[in-house]
């Protein structure tokens, strides 16, 4: 099919358009971290290094008003989201199963879903700023297993509600079938409901972690002063020095688009389908 | 090879009245149909032999084993569903060794079993297909496969053909019932489908509601439905209401006379004078009198009608025929071309109308 000269200038326009604003901003960042000298009115920066990765990766130490070493914060977060993607899937898949697929009364299901959504439906400094508080007195703000917590609760809201969504997409006759030849319900779980429903778990995992490691609200208020996660420093950096904060964004950026890449090959609809003719 | 006994089986949701004290038996290597409209409650009772839902009454035996609560796993019984359940995740053979693999069967047993079973249904080869890859057709028959390939009891089936285009489906009919045969395992097969039914079973058991109307061979429920509903349900049926006004030869046959001055001879069953009755007439049975001064000797069931509707089918033509307040239908030969608002007369047989209760 001959597509006209006109239709080929708007595919391209739309595309260039579409990288531009995909793109840009990462490039823009990218840009400001190695600008080591950037006064306006220059559109690209005076003197280019890579000074500022290097203070933040720790290879070299920071001078005055420059990077301090980030890795320990980033270890942490990345430790803690691993941490609360293990407990949020322990709880969200048998949680998510219970909700699909049991006979629940349409009210109780209803008001469970909506119990795990409230986290999220108020605005969150009041909430987190109240949760100091309570934390405070059972002496669990500034630890580690305060943050964990802060970002179970935010993590099962997204968890909880992908994971019932996956289990209620599977046609209940894939289990009732294999019960029929022999299966106990444990076996057709991990058999066939499991590994049907992989890339919806996956997902919500995914999500999970990606939650966690940008969490910055609740982190704040409960993590302060002994817990620093990079969301932290990329605060307290992007009121004095943009070129350390790009460099922390990147770094923050980083997890995002290698599942990016990693989902978009995994979940390819190969296993999707198989239902009547 | 089994027999299933269900006792007095009872199921309601909420307050619907689902299944209300069936009971039935299905005799060792014969095929018994539930068979009824939408909501009859077949599948109901079906998933209870099943185990998929609990009745609130009665009892279910296998084998004289007492089925009722045990869990679906244990019940030993093959069933095939609506849309075949396929696991999409698995290849065929992947699909029919998982029952062997849970019953600890050998490997070798089970590629020996796996071949066998799919040469039964014709589908050699496919071993490694998976259930995307095959068409409507295939996938049934490999649901049929899953659930022979660890040679159950019983095999239970919810109404298995339903997905399939027509002509397909006739086919897969004879298909089922070879395998059957051939195999001699007990079945129990849901359907809504008179026709299916009718091909297939050795017993129909006819469900309205959540109660067995009738129950028999197929011969016996097309020949002699007890009521209305049953004639009406099981193949295409025309129906004049009316009451019984007298009996003849010695009580063999009765009159029926209807509101607007129709008399019509039929047989005789256990009916009283007066009582509302339908006489049933199948598609089949109008006999169209061309010259009517050359038969003289059927006075009786002799009338006259007016077409209203023609529908052309190849070889033969379905007509719609006004008779008194009443419509009726049939398929005549196409040899007759009437037009519409052509006046016709034509007979019915006493023995090819049926007179059945309301109820």
């Amino acid at each position: 099919m001959q597509k006209s000269v006109f239709r080929k200038t708007i595919e391209i326009i739309i595309f260039t358009v579409f990288i531009f604003f995909l793109f840009t901003p990462v490039l823009s960042l990218g840009i400001w971290s190695v600008a080591l000298r950037w006064y306006w009115p220059h559109t690209l920066p005076q003197k280019i290094g890579f000074d500022y990765w290097l203070q933040a990766l720790g290879i070299t130490k920071s001078l005055t008003l420059g990077a301090v070493n980030v890795v320990p914060a980033f270890l942490l977060s990345l430790g803690i989201a691993i941490i609360v993607v293990i407990i949020t899937m322990m709880i969200a898949i048998p949680a998510g199963y219970a909700l699909a697929k049991l006979k629940i009364p349409a009210l109780l299901k209803g008001i469970i879903l909506i119990l795990f959504l409230l986290p999220r439906a108020f605005p969150q400094q009041p909430v987190f700023l109240n949760l100091m508080l309570m934390f405070n007195k059972i002496g669990l703000t500034g630890t580690v297993f305060g943050v964990i917590l802060v970002h179970l609760v935010v993590g099962l809201v997204f968890a909880v509600w992908i994971t019932t969504s996956t289990f209620s997409s599977i046609p209940p006759e894939l289990e009732e079938a294999a019960r029929s030849v022999g299966a106990t319900r444990l076996k057709a779980f991990l058999k066939v409901t499991l590994p049907i429903s992989a890339p919806g778990l996956i997902a919500s995992a995914v999500f999970v972690f990606l939650t966690s490691m940008d969490e910055f609200t609740g982190t704040f208020f409960v993590g302060l002063p002994f817990v620093t996660t990079l969301p932290m420093t990329l605060y307290s950096a992007s009121g004095s020095n943009i070129q350390f904060a790009s460099v922390i964004a990147i770094l923050l950026l980083i997890p995002s688009i290698l599942f990016m890449i990693l989902i978009q090959k995994f979940l390819k609809a190969e296993h999707l389908g198989g239902m009547g003719g | 090879m089994a027999i299933l006994k269900v006792n007095n089986l009872s199921k309601s949701f909420g307050k619907v009245k689902a299944v209300r004290e069936v009971t039935f038996e299905a005799t060792e290597g014969k095929v018994l149909s539930l068979l009824g409209p939408s909501g009859c409650g077949k599948t109901t009772t079906l998933r209870c032999i099943a185990g998929f839902e609990n009745p609130d009454r009665g009892e279910i035996y296998l084998d004289d084993r007492k089925i009722t609560s045990i869990p679906p796993e244990k019940r030993g019984i093959g069933m095939v569903f609506q849309n075949y359940a396929l696991w999409p995740h698995m290849t065929v053979y992947g699909n029919l060794a998982f029952s062997l693999q849970i019953r600890k069967v050998p490997k070798p047993e089970i590629d020996k079993r796996i071949k066998k079973v799919l040469s039964m249904v014709q589908l050699e080869g496919y071993e490694n297909r998976y259930p995307r890859q095959m068409s409507g057709g295939q996938q049934q028959r490999i649901a049929m496969a899953r659930a022979l390939v660890f040679e159950p009891e019983i095999m239970l089936l919810d109404e298995p053909l339903s997905n399939l285009d027509a002509q397909l489906r006739e086919e897969m009919r004879f298909e089922f019932t070879e395998l059957q045969r051939k195999l001699g395992i007990t079945a129990v097969y849901v359907t809504h489908d008179q026709a299916e039914a009718l091909v297939i079973s050795d017993k129909i058991v006819i469900l309205d509601q959540g109660k067995i109307v009738q129950s028999g061979s197929p011969k016996d429920i097309y020949s002699n439905p007890k009521n209305k509903f049953v004639a009406g349900f099981i193949a295409v049926t025309s129906f004049i209401n009316g009451r019984i006004d007298s009996f003849t030869e010695e009580k063999k046959k009765v009159i029926v006379k209807t509101d607007d001055g129709l008399a019509i001879h039929g047989f005789n069953n256990s009916f009283d004078i007066g009582q509302k009755v339908s006489v049933a007439m199948r598609m089949n049975v109008i006999k169209f009198i061309q010259d009517e001064n050359k038969n003289d000797k059927n006075t009786v069931n002799m009338f006259r009608g007016k077409i209203i509707q023609s529908s052309y089918l190849g070889n033969i033509i379905d007509y719609k025929i006004k008779v008194g307040n009443w419509e009726v239908r049939t398929n005549s030969d196409a040899k007759y071309n009437f037009k519409i608002g052509e006046e016709v007369t034509f007979y019915l047989s006493p023995e090819d109308i049926i007179v059945t209760r309301e109820e």
